[in-house]
């Protein structure tokens, strides 16, 4: 996995497809967050999705479409934000893969160099290690899993144990998936079901006051899970427990 | 339920959960385990990883020529060295040094290329008595079973399977006592050694440098057939190569505490050829196949680095997959992740037979993650798929939604942007996708959907500018 090292406080932002669909909440705390912490934001209006859903599904040509428009739409030297390990892992390894022999691959990899997931680039790019203000309650971080192999799990965990009244709680077979892998949960639903059953329990074993994730995509999921199962607890995206903070300051 | 369509998940929709919770707690305990045995043993078990993975790609690299030098050090220590390219050869090999020798009894060690070429099974055919001599494999013999797992065949059974096995066999009155289990075929397989004329093993690692294998066993059981037979036949993959002596305590170090955290299996040991004129017993002869079957092609496909794998086991015993459809929904000798990788491109029958295997993951990365040899074997899964796809093998795409129109949308914003007004408008898009086929229906039978807010956060940035950003 290629490591960013696009520093500087001009960045763009890459909203996610999911966001743009389902959670508009997420894009607009992460980008409060950003505006926070000073940064002069760019959103591309011609961005759409990072790609990963061809490439998983082995549709390698259609993935190359989608990530050549990306490529085109963030162009530039600014480092780049997203507010999923997913995406960010996509763009900084997926992509990669695919393009291995093709004669673009430099451009590919420029933005693989550019890309950071949200409190990563806070932590790691920025160098900020504590997070101002207050949030009260036990969190129970997910770690998703594509973020192995990068600083994004233990940036989040950094800023959120930073927090006033906060306190993360302990999440059982955390290198455990939650079951979605996009297209696999809908080829496999059994498997992905049972995947998701144990998530939710390892999730909530501690009884925390909120479930949390650094990936929509996995809360899309465990939480769809979690609704049907009754299970209450609330769900927050990373940026929105760091916006609920500096509410709170 | 609805009806399920990829074969692996309807595998694990069929198990029994008296199975599935064996298996699934046997892998979290032995995926603990090595979590422990290799943090508490070395600062940084990565970077022994990472040098473990260099040497296994550099000797994979240099095939050929380890491969020469090896034959070369084995014969100078009085080995007599067979190629095969495929299994019908190396198991014709193995034949054909029995007749010669006389010989009409076999006890096996634990070998997954023997379970390659079903050796067992042909020799059988040809007259030939052949003991599996591993405790596991020995069940999976006498049930007509196959072994659901690299390292524990029959991770799938419980002791009360077991001891109905035996008293069928006749080795005993019913216990489900594990340790009375164990005698019993302890008595029973020390006169199937006695009796033998040839031990028959595999080899964890052959060092080109001096020509010898390492075996390692718990049971002691490939030490016990090469003591009491005349001929010591191994069977082992072309990739097995490690290059020097000095290279063996890594993998040592690596291979037990992958696969059961232990620091060091009970029994290693490594041999070097047949007894010597000074030792009293062992074997006359000694015989070390080479076995293709399909490990070239693999070395220059753009999957070669699944050679490296050094079967501990690790990558299945921590995936999420393996651990809810056990090791027999893969339909191959080698389930779970590696075998996600390996099996199709093995397959006799050709890979898109089993073009699905690839597709039986979320792409977690657990598995590279816990891998002694650092396999990317998500990247390898993904290449696989498109494989599959380049070459339309129907189970890649069982159950998938097809892209292109999706990928249109994604190249061209006014579309992408109208797709999301559209969708909003109806708030049914997300739920009709799902609603299509029996298994996406399935999705939902467990799992709400969010309500569909397209472009809603692209609305909020406009207001949000015009009011001058943040306030
Ligand atoms: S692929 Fe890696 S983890 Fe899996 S069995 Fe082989 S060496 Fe072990």
């Amino acid at each position: 996995m290629i490591q960013p090292t696009a520093k500087g406080k001009r960045i763009k932002f890459m909203m996610t497809c999911l966001c743009d669909a389902f959670y508009a909440d997420v894009a607009q705390a992460s980008y409060e967050v950003l505006e926070h912490l000073g940064c002069e934001i760019e959103v591309p209006a011609g961005q759409t999705c990072c790609g990963q859903p061809a490439l998983n599904s082995g549709e390698w040509e259609s993935a190359r479409k989608v990530v050549r428009h990306t490529v085109k739409t963030f162009g530039g030297e600014e480092p780049v934000v997203i507010p999923s390990g997913s995406c960010a892992a996509m763009t900084r390894h997926g992509a990669i893969l695919g393009f291995e022999s093709e004669p673009d691959l430099d451009e590919v990899e420029g933005l693989a160099r550019r890309s950071w997931e949200l409190c990563e680039y806070i932590v790691q790019g920025l160098g900020i290690d504590s997070w101002p203000g207050r949030f009260d309650g036990k969190v129970a971080l997910h770690r998703s899993c594509h973020t192995r192999g990068t600083k994004v799990y233990e940036s989040a965990v950094t800023l959120l144990s930073s927090i006033e009244g906060l306190e993360l709680v302990e999440v059982g077979e955390l290198e455990q998936c939650c079951g979605f892998g996009g297209t696999f949960s809908v080829s496999f639903p059994y498997v992905s079901k049972k995947m998701g059953q144990l998530k939710v329990e390892h999730l909530t074993e501690k009884r925390p006051n909120y479930v949390a994730s650094l990936d929509m995509a996995c809360m899309l999921h465990f939480g769809g899970m979690m609704d049907r199962q009754g299970v209450k607890t609330p769900r927050l995206h990373v940026s929105q427990i760091l916006k609920k903070a500096l509410e709170n300051r | 339920m609805a009806k399920l369509e990829q074969a692996i998940d309807n595998h694990a929709a069929n198990l029994d959960e008296e199975t599935r919770e064996a298996v699934r707690l046997a892998s979290k305990a032995k995926t603990e385990k090595r979590v422990n045995a290799l943090w508490t043993d070395f600062d940084d078990p990565n970077a022994l990883r990472k040098l473990a993975s260099q040497v296994r790609q550099h000797a994979l690299d240099n095939l050929p020529d380890y491969l020469e030098q090896a034959e070369a050090a084995f014969q100078k220590n009085g080995v007599q060295v067979h190629w095969a390219e495929d299994g019908d050869q190396a198991n014709a090999i193995v034949l054909d040094i029995m007749r010669r020798r006389g010989a009409s009894k076999v006890v096996k060690s634990k070998s997954m290329v023997s379970e390659e070429t079903e050796l067992v099974p042909f020799l059988e055919k040809h007259g030939m008595e052949a003991v599996e001599t591993d405790l596991g494999e020995y069940v999976v013999q006498i049930d007509g079973d196959h072994p659901s797992h690299i390292v524990t065949p029959i991770i799938h059974k419980n002791r009360r399977q077991v001891g109905r096995s035996f008293e069928r066999e006749g080795l005993g009155e019913y216990t489900e006592d594990p340790l009375e289990l164990t005698r019993m075929a302890r008595r029973h397989l020390r006169q199937k050694y006695l009796d033998a004329d040839v031990g028959m093993t595999g080899a964890n690692f052959v060092v080109a440098e001096s020509g010898r294998i390492v075996l390692v066993t718990n049971e002691g059981n490939a030490r016990f057939s090469m003591a009491a037979t005349k001929t010591h036949i191994a069977m082992v993959g072309i990739e097995k190569i490690i290059p020097r002596e000095q290279d063996v305590p890594l993998f040592l170090s690596l291979l037990g505490r992958s696969a059961t955290g232990q620091p060091l299996t009970v029994y290693t040991q490594f041999i070097g050829g047949p007894k010597s004129a000074s030792q009293e017993e062992g074997p006359e002869e000694m015989h070390l196949i080479f076995l293709d079957n399909g490990r070239s092609d693999i070395l220059a496909s753009n999957c070669k680095e699944i050679l490296r794998c050094i079967r501990c086991g690790a990558c299945m015993n921590v995936c999420p997959v393996y651990r809810q459809t056990s090791g027999h929904a893969y339909r191959s000798v080698y389930p779970g992740p590696v075998g996600a990788v390996l099996s199709p491109l093995l397959n006799k029958a050709g890979f898109p037979d089993l073009a699905d295997l690839p597709k039986a993951s979320s792409l977690c990365g657990a598995c590279q993650e816990v891998c002694p040899v650092d396999i990317p074997i998500p990247d390898l899964l993904l290449r696989l798929r498109n494989k599959g796809k380049q070459e339309h093998a129907p189970k890649t795409s069982i159950n998938t939604p097809g892209l292109s129109f999706w990928a249109l949308a994604a190249t061209q914003p006014a579309a992408w942007k109208t797709g999301l007004k559209l969708g909003h408008a109806m708030n049914v898009v997300p739920h009709a996708l799902l609603d299509v086929n029996p298994s996406a229906k399935s999705w939902r039978s467990t799992r709400e959907l969010p309500p569909f807010r397209g472009g809603d956060f692209r609305s909020w940035l406009k207001a949000h500018e015009k009011k001058g950003g943040a306030s």
